[in-house]
């Protein structure tokens, strides 16, 4: 902080006037102030989402500027099956990933919650995953669930016969969604603990003195009470979900996996829309897909919310 | 404020005086004794899931250390290689330059912290201090910003750099996030939260603005800032879609594109993918040892606001 001397030089009649004096500027510093970041969200975000929603309407590639179309590229959506195969499976995503990434979250949260000694390194060993680049962790996992990796040298001590949890359409779609849950418990943990140290103890207490079960107190007390992170988390997992592209991309491979099968919507707009010969017009018309479910999922998780409540 | 800080239970800070005097003992955040039975199971549990979660970094770093005759496919596995060696960190250097890859991956990254750092300050110190027409749509521009889904107008970031000549460059790769919207909110935030008084007193013994900003309110938000350096650089140096996309040439690859390239082609040979991935995880690893505070403070702070 500044020296105290600053905050004690203004007494109490002089700080309005003064203010109303700070506010007089010179016309060109604000502007001079949020240009770089006006310019770079500009020319970067704001543009390019303009020209997503506008090259969505042409038949623009790479390297040929393209036009107008009006809505073909839609109408070559419907019938394009990899299309439907992409949608069907980043749904699929936010229906294995969400409920998984509400709830162990949550549960971890209250395992690390008790100020036990140790406790913090266990907290931060549990966020390391977080920390890590999606690729470092998807070759990771790739290696694991190797036809001849951990995972099954594992399970063949046991007795159980290798899997190819890389090699089947819906187990390599599985083993991504497990990826994702893996990378993210870290980081939902942390924002429930902030939540769950919120919860009042006499609520517990009177619980535990109604004769109320662990399982019970979590249920009546910890859910009600974390009930609005647990929409945040939902929220942002579902959109993330939604958007699904490097765990699959790395699991399943460029192409993704058996006969395309694995493909995700975004993997889909990366496939089309990039490299030379680039379909820009049709690619961006998925991507405006890609927009509209977005945030359809944040007003339905949102309107789940309210009637919940209601 | 800071999340590590809040969610630390103030249990023994409630235990009294006499309670003090006796053995430290384990209390839950109630304050409340733990009976044995119940903290074994707990450590139980932190260990089970301790395993589950660094127990993958270390069978790869064991990978990474097993030398060429021994046989990494073993079932029982072997945890520990029976003779360490880092033949499999040259022999990655020799396939794919990941040292030039790393430096590639350094130098966006020291980028993106040095840009996100000036601009989103800069930025949010305009929002939230100074007063000029247009104000509440330029943070109304950022709110928007900060809602568009990157992955949805990437095909038109590609466009727009290729228009640009960028494409194919680090600096094309840098140039999108270079100033993230969410960053300059965060600042603003950082610098509402201040007493005005301060700058005011400052202002009125004749400070202009600039120095307003650099000497008063820049220093009052260094923590914000840490969080947003920190995450500019976990950012760039864990990306993968953007640089892929704008990155074509081999010898432009960032070390994530690096890595993607080396399995897909010399996907046979897990030793060396292995040590490539060790090279990129552990300067981050290393980072968050050092820095937790701001890692966990971060994910507060972008979770209210994202």
């Amino acid at each position: 902080m500044a020296s105290p001397t600053l905050t004690t030089g203004t007494p109490g009649p002089g700080k309005n006037r003064g203010a109303r004096r700070v506010r007089r500027q010179l016309p060109a510093s604000p502007w001079l102030f949020a240009a770089p970041g006006l310019l770079i969200t500009g020319a970067f975000i704001l543009y390019p989402f303009v020209s997503t929603l506008v090259n969505s309407f042409t038949d623009r590639r790479t390297l040929v500027p393209g036009e107008f179309v009006g809505l073909a590229n839609f109408r070559e959506l419907l019938h394009d099956d990899m299309f439907w195969i992409g949608l069907r499976n980043s749904s699929l995503y936010v229906l294995g990933v969400v409920p998984a990434l509400v709830l162990l979250p949550l549960l971890l949260a209250l395992l690390v919650q008790k100020n036990i000694p140790g406790i913090t390194f266990f907290r931060s060993a549990f966020y390391t995953p977080v920390v890590a680049s999606i690729v470092v962790v998807g070759l990771i996992w790739v290696w694991l669930l190797d036809e001849r990796g951990l995972v099954n040298s594992l399970l063949e001590m046991l007795g159980a016969s290798p899997v190819g949890f890389l090699s089947d359409q819906w187990l390599i779609l599985l083993s991504a969604m497990g990826v994702t849950v893996w990378k993210g418990l870290g980081y939902y943990m942390i924002i429930y603990l902030a939540a769950l140290a919120n919860v009042p103890r006499e609520l517990h207490e009177a619980a535990a003195v109604d004769g109320a079960g662990a399982v019970r107190r979590f249920l009546t007390v910890t859910v009600p009470a974390v009930r609005s992170t647990m929409v945040l988390v939902a929220a942002l997992s579902s959109v993330a979900a939604f958007k699904v592209f490097s765990e699959v991309y790395l699991m399943a491979g460029p192409s993704g996996g058996p006969a395309g099968e694995d493909t995700t919507l975004v993997m889909l707009v990366q496939r089309t829309g990039t490299g030379l010969t680039g379909r820009v017009g049709y690619a961006s018309a998925l991507s405006v897909v890609v927009f509209v479910v977005t945030v359809v999922l944040m007003l339905l998780v949102l309107r789940a919310d309210r009637k919940e409540e209601a | 404020m800071s999340l590590a800080e809040k969610t630390r239970p103030a249990g023994k800070a409630r235990a009294t005086g006499r309670e003090r005097k006796r053995e430290p003992r384990i209390t839950d955040e109630h304050g409340r004794r733990v009976r044995g039975w119940e903290l074994a199971l707990r450590y139980l549990l932190l260990l089970g899931v301790l395993a589950l979660t660094i127990g993958p970094f270390l069978w790869q770093l064991s990978t990474s250390l097993k030398g060429p005759t021994e046989d990494i496919f073993s079932s029982p596995p072997k945890f520990l290689p029976s003779d360490p060696t880092l033949h499999n960190y040259e022999r990655v250097a020799d396939t794919i330059p990941v040292w030039d890859y790393a430096l590639n991956s350094l130098k966006v990254a020291a980028a993106n912290v040095v840009t996100n750092c000036v601009g989103a300050a800069l930025a949010g110190y305009a929002l939230a201090r100074l007063r000029y027409r247009g104000r509440r749509v330029a943070t109304l521009v950022f709110i928007l910003a900060m809602l568009v889904p990157v992955e949805g107008i990437i095909i038109a970031q590609f466009t727009t750099m290729r228009e640009l000549g960028l494409n194919n460059t680090l600096v094309g790769v840098v140039l999108p996030g270079c100033v993230s919207a969410l960053n300059v909110l965060l600042m603003r935030n950082a610098f509402l939260n201040l007493p005005y008084e301060i700058e005011e007193a400052a202002f009125v013994d004749g400070a202009n603005v600039w120095q307003r900003f650099f000497r008063i309110a820049l220093p009052a938000v260094k923590g914000t800032l840490a969080v947003v350096a920190i995450f500019a650089f976990m950012g760039a140096w864990d990306d993968f879609l953007w640089p892929l996309i704008v990155l074509s040439d081999p010898s432009k690859f960032t070390l994530t594109i690096g890595l993607n390239y080396l399995h897909g082609t010399f996907a046979n040979d897990e030793r060396l993918v292995a040590a490539g991935t060790i090279i990129a995880v552990a300067p981050l690893i290393v980072l968050f040892a050092c820095l937790q505070r701001y890692f966990f403070r971060g994910v507060g702070e972008g979770a209210v606001k994202g």
